[in-house]
């Protein structure tokens, strides 16, 4: 299942990208209530954005960005139609990317 | 003479065991080494060395060009929504920061041509403290920041 839900919405000439990832974002620092036991650090480390092929924004994260994070940014230069494709990397090496079309 | 040297044998043992345990406390974190990731910065305990490793520097320019959007009061530290808009010409990156979490370094974002200074997330908060947003356009730093009151904690268990 994919884990990332994005939207990308042109006003005027700025383009708004919204985007909701599905992420535990474990810390490191916190106990599993059942067995006492600290539950391993889980947490997305690299987003990237890119516009037709160019970076428009690269994100770098630490374990205290919240739970199933959200993101949003603006840029400008896209039209209606653009492809943006969205990849998360974390700690582990897993990862996922996405793409959409500018509306 | 003999008697001195072994003095002076004494001493230095005991100074560099004294180096050794503090060097051993330092790296009792585990740490996951990956090569784009600044794991220095996002570890570092302080906003000073955070900003050291991850821009070089931490000489700071507060500017009111800078508008961080996040709660007065924070319910639940585990998400705390915070925006920076940045109207400052060739913003390039925009770095949030928690002062007084564990590790204060929280996200950091690089814009690409095109991009607007904005940017939108939701964060963990420790406990009550100053969010700050550092930007860096020209080659300089600038920041401004907001103190967030947090009722429960998000950071540990």
């Amino acid at each position: 299942m994919a884990t990332i839900k994005i939207r990308a919405k042109l006003q005027g000439d700025v383009t708004t990208v919204k985007a909701l990832i599905q992420h535990p974002m474990d810390t490191g620092q916190v106990k599993n209530k059942k067995t006492g036991k600290l539950i391993p650090a889980h947490f997305i480390q690299e987003v990237n954005c890119e516009h037709n092929g160019t970076n428009v924004m690269n994100a770098l994260w630490g374990p205290a960005v919240s739970k199933n994070p959200y993101l949003s940014f603006k840029f400008k230069g896209a039209k209606a139609g653009d492809t943006l494709k969205l990849s998360w990397v974390d700690n582990k090496g897993e990862s996922d990317s996405i793409e959409t079309q500018v509306s | 003479m003999i008697n001195m040297k072994r003095r002076t044998f004494l001493k230095g043992s005991v100074a560099a065991g004294a180096m050794g345990a503090a060097m051993g406390a330092g790296l009792l974190t585990p740490r996951m080494v990956l090569a784009a990731w600044p794991s220095a910065a996002f570890e570092a305990k302080t906003v000073d060395s955070a900003l050291d490793a991850l821009m070089g520097s931490h000489a700071l320019e507060s500017s009111d060009k800078i508008s961080i959007r996040a709660p007065d009061i924070a319910e639940n530290g585990a998400v705390v929504p915070v925006s920076v808009t940045s109207s400052i010409p060739g913003t390039e990156a925009i770095n949030i920061i928690a002062e007084k979490n564990a590790a204060p370094l929280t996200a950091a974002f690089k814009l690409g041509k095109g991009a607007e200074g904005f940017v939108s997330t939701r964060i963990k908060m420790g406990k009550t403290s100053s969010v700050i947003a550092v930007v860096k356009a020209g080659g300089k730093l600038y920041s401004t920041g907001k103190e967030v009151k947090v009722t429960i904690g998000g950071c540990g268990g």
